[in-house]
């Protein structure tokens, strides 16, 4: 059933394709299967999240998809690009690929602009228009005031706004999220969804966002993706045709609690 | 607000009192212990021979000569070490291949070997150059070895993503992540610095503090040796403070100078 929606999705826009990639590590007590079989086709300016407990390869997943860890096998494309040609990847197909970590990263020894501004400092912009830059994404993300501060002067929401500004200072195509808000309070929390929600509609990017709050993947996704560990592989693809914006009071809706309901109910099954 | 900048200018109230009545407790056990005048001399006569110190030219003279052996010394001092802890802390093998004999080296007390080296590169400055470099080279490489060791792997996951440059990685990671580590490091390696030079001194040469302290001594002379100890604490702290304000120059952002 998952096969032929998959094969539907190629024919339209596919936007970022895995095609049976399978992830493998050598321990000690031998093989882990981390990721197998997987599958996966999403479309240009999709919102798709990953959901699965501990250790079903969500984050292995997204390592893959973001240039930092290669495939065992498969193929992953972006467009018409591979990213990875067998354990080398392509710099130049990772260009269009915005990357938020758990944790917000940024460098304690540059300020929030400067930390927001890095990527095009790397792809050699000029000081000028990468400050004019930084500035706008501030004010964008509610940062404003705090382009001179440092990190460290931050709280973790703030931290968490910046690091995203940072990956959408150079306007990427493809933005994958490694649970961002994962370390903050349940308040900050439902403020940076309905953000976020805002900067997809605004940026129009792909998104592909991991986490473990089967709520907050609903009430982002365009589609819930649910993993199940040992090996890794796709359980489900859940479509989410809740009209958007979405609203707090989206989550109290009966057909917003059904999906997590049902969610619930397959990721219950497999224990 | 009024608080924390009480609490800023709380070491600069405290301190000279603090310095108060260590010379006022100082003075006490002169006049009331009855303690020999030249065992322990009174503070006012420990001032009495720094003026008369100052009064004549050459002091300068033996403070500029134990100056530059010290600087001179931690400067070589911080470029080695900085150059081997990153060279160590980047290629695993060698760290492994010179440990054994590092740490040896690092056992012996180098103190003892200061009479070798006076024998090896004479009375004069470059001996106490060779003992400071030595002495202060440990903790600084150890620190940046540690400091090369220490990027943060979420740091280097973003270059990474974001499909740094080698050269790149070094200038907006690696060089400003180790930067802490190499102040660290210059912090106990200035101490040391000053340590070495005035050993040094003591075991060989006709200039310099040291040198005036072991002549202070000869001539049994108690306030002159007091008055050049006062002297050498000034120098220690001055180079202290100068590399801490370095740092804080340098690297605004760290924890370590931030703001209480």
């Amino acid at each position: 059933m998952d096969d032929n929606r998959v094969r539907t999705d190629v024919l339209v826009t596919a936007d970022l394709e895995l095609v049976e990639v399978n992830k493998t590590y050598q321990t000690r007590r031998g093989t882990v299967e981390a990721l197998k079989d997987v599958n996966l086709s999403i479309g240009r300016g999709e919102f798709i999240s990953l959901v699965g407990r501990s250790g079903c390869g969500k984050t292995t997943l997204l390592r893959i998809l973001s240039g930092l860890l290669p495939p065992s096998s498969g193929s992953v494309r972006a467009g018409e690009q591979s990213i990875w040609k067998g354990a080398n990847r392509d710099d130049e197909a990772l260009k269009r690929f915005g990357m938020v970590f758990q944790d917000a990263n940024l460098f304690p020894w540059f300020t929030v602009a400067e930390n927001i501004a890095l990527p095009l400092k790397l792809r050699g912009t000029g000081k000028k228009a990468r400050t004019a830059r930084a500035v706008e994404l501030c004010r964008q993300v509610g940062l404003s005031g705090f382009e001179g501060a440092y990190p460290r002067e931050l709280s973790g929401g703030m931290r968490q706004r910046a690091a995203i500004a940072r990956a959408l200072s150079y306007r990427p195509s493809i933005l994958l999220m490694d649970e961002p808000f994962g370390a903050l309070d349940a308040l900050t929390r439902d403020k940076m969804n309905l953000e976020l929600q805002a900067i997809h509609a605004a940026a129009g990017a792909t998104v592909v966002f991991v986490t473990h709050s089967i709520t907050e993947a609903v009430f982002l996704a365009d589609r819930v993706v649910l993993l199940t560990p040992r090996p890794g592989r796709l359980r489900s693809i859940t479509s989410v045709s809740l009209p958007r914006p979405r609203s707090l009071e989206t989550q109290s809706s009966a057909q917003f609690q059904d999906i997590v309901r049902e969610l619930r109910i397959q990721l219950d099954e497999e224990t | 607000m009024g608080d924390s900048r009480l609490n800023r200018l709380l070491p600069w109230i405290s301190s000279p009192i603090l310095l108060v009545l260590f010379v006022a407790a100082w003075q006490l056990i002169v006049s009331v212990g009855g303690v020999s005048r030249f065992i322990l001399p009174a503070p006012a006569d420990v001032g009495d021979s720094l003026v008369t110190m100052f009064s004549d030219d050459a002091i300068w003279g033996h403070i500029r000569v134990t100056l530059v052996e010290v600087v001179v010394g931690f400067a070589i001092a911080v470029v080695l070490g900085t150059a081997l802890g990153a060279i160590l802390g980047r290629m695993i093998w060698l760290e492994r291949a010179v440990q054994p004999a590092m740490v040896a080296f690092q056992v012996v007390p180098k103190i003892a070997l200061v009479p070798i080296f006076v024998i090896l590169f004479g009375y004069g400055i470059t001996s106490k150059i060779v003992i400071t470099v030595i002495l202060a080279f440990f903790p600084i490489m150890l620190n940046v070895l540690l400091g090369v060791r220490s990027v943060d792997l979420g740091h280097r996951d973003v270059m990474r993503g974001l499909g740094a440059s080698r050269w790149q990685t070094f200038r907006d990671l690696e060089l400003p992540s180790t930067l802490p580590y190499v102040f660290a490091g210059s912090e106990v390696g200035i101490v040391f610095a000053v340590i070495g030079a005035i050993v040094g001194e003591y075991l060989g040469a006709n200039e310099g503090l040291g040198f005036l302290v072991v002549s202070s001594l000869n001539a049994l002379d108690a306030p002159a040796l007091y008055a050049v100890i006062v002297l050498l604490a000034v120098l220690g702290s001055v180079l202290f403070l100068a590399v801490s304000l370095t740092k804080r120059f340098v690297i605004p952002w760290h924890e370590s100078v931030a703001k209480q």
